[in-house]
This record gives C-alpha cells, sequence and structure tokens, in this order.
C-alpha cells in the first residue's frame, strides 16, 4: 500500500515538473503573441496542480497530518488564472492592434473593447427609442 | 522514488523560472513582460510547495498562498496600469 502511494507522489510529481516545464517553453518559443498567452496560463496551471495534489497525498500517506489547504491554492490558481489571462488579452489588443487589424465581429462592425463614446452617440442617434 | 522524483520536479521549475527571467529581460512587448511576471510567480509557487513537501513541513503552504494572491494582484495593476495609466480610478 505504502509503495502504491509512493508510485502516485512520485508520478504526480513528474508530470508536473513536464507540465511546468512546457509551460514555461512554450512562452519562449511561441511565435504569435496571443499563442504565448496559451502556453503558460493552462500548462503551468496543470503543473502547480500536480505539485499540490502530490503534496497532499504525501502528508496524508507519510507524514503527521492530513490536510486539505492544498486545495485552497488550486482553487485560488483556477479562479485567477483566467482573469489575469483577459487583463493580459486586453493589453496587448490596445496596445498592439487595432480596430482594422482585429478579427471580424460577426454582426457589429467593431469589437466592444474598441468601442468610443462617439460610437456610442452614433448608435443612438440612428436609434432614437434607444436613447432614452 | 519520492526523492528522485522531487529532484525531477525541483530541476524542471528551476529552469521554468529561469525561462520566464530571460522572457522578462528580453520580450519584444510589455504584454509579453507581464505575463512572463505572472507565470514566474506560479512556477515560485510550486517550488515553494515542493521545498515544503521535501522538508516535511506545513509552514511553506502559507508563504504560497501569500505569493498566489499577490501574484494575481501585481498581475491586475499591472495590467491596469498599462491599459488606463491607473491603478485604482
Amino acid at each position: 500500500m505504502a509503495s502504491l502511494f509512493e508510485f502516485l507522489v512520485a508520478a504526480f510529481l513528474v508530470s508536473a515538473g513536464i507540465f511546468g516545464l512546457v509551460g514555461s517553453y512554450g512562452l519562449i518559443k511561441l511565435n504569435d503573441p496571443m499563442s504565448r498567452l496559451h502556453a503558460p496560463t493552462k500548462a503551468t496551471t496543470l503543473g502547480v496542480g500536480g505539485v499540490l495534489l502530490a503534496s497532499m497525498l504525501n502528508a496524508a500517506a507519510f507524514g503527521k497530518y492530513f490536510s486539505v489547504h492544498e486545495l485552497l491554492i488550486t482553487l485560488f490558481l483556477f479562479l485567477t488564472a483566467p482573469i489575469t489571462a483577459n487583463f493580459i488579452a486586453k493589453v496587448h489588443i490596445h496596445r498592439q492592434e487595432s480596430r482594422e487589424t482585429m478579427p471580424p465581429a460577426g454582426e457589429d462592425d467593431h469589437w466592444a473593447t474598441h468601442d468610443t463614446p462617439e460610437d456610442e452617440e452614433q448608435r443612438n442617434a440612428s436609434r432614437p427609442d434607444a436613447a432614452q | 522514488m519520492i526523492e528522485t522524483a522531487s529532484y525531477f520536479a525541483f530541476g524542471c521549475f528551476a529552469l521554468a523560472v529561469l525561462l520566464n527571467l530571460w522572457k522578462v529581460v528580453a520580450a519584444p512587448e510589455v504584454a509579453d513582460r507581464i505575463l512572463a511576471l505572472d507565470t514566474m510567480f506560479i512556477n515560485a509557487i510550486a517550488l515553494m510547495v515542493l521545498y515544503g513537501m521535501a522538508l516535511g513541513t506545513g509552514i511553506y503552504f502559507e508563504a504560497a498562498m501569500i505569493i498566489a494572491m499577490l501574484g494575481f494582484v501585481s498581475t491586475v495593476a499591472y495590467a491596469r496600469f498599462i491599459l488606463r495609466g491607473n491603478i485604482i480610478e
């Protein structure tokens, strides 16, 4: 039984190390800025999750205490990683892209983050019922 | 077995932090620098938890939690400052 836990902890640690390294290598290797955003936010979160799972299993099987507060860090990272990714993508969109270089926005003629007060006035002027 | 695996994980995350550091210094645009710093924070959390596990204490979880919170807040603050020129409006 102890050797099974040992094997599980070692497997989690090795896979976590590989995921973390792949995430950080992707940050350097990929060419497009938005692909670069994709590599660390996913792979590195998985890497940290693996380390935390290994630590929890290790403490439960071999340590003197059993704790689940590693799950708190995992939960916090899973909640905050999309928010930081969104903020970084917005920095890229506003500094490196313009309305013309963005991909098509469907039925609208531009994306909402590039909207200006003049655009809003124009829209309201063309639809008098929405202005009130 | 666990000792060897944790040495491997230490090596991987240390190399990952070095790669992030290089990206912070030599990034083409500012969004990449913020992203590299954020990834560095996450790798630092992993190193901290690994260190606590190697020593067999639970002290380093609080430190890892605080690093996680500081990492989130500082990344959002950098992005807000670049976007708006101000952090709290």
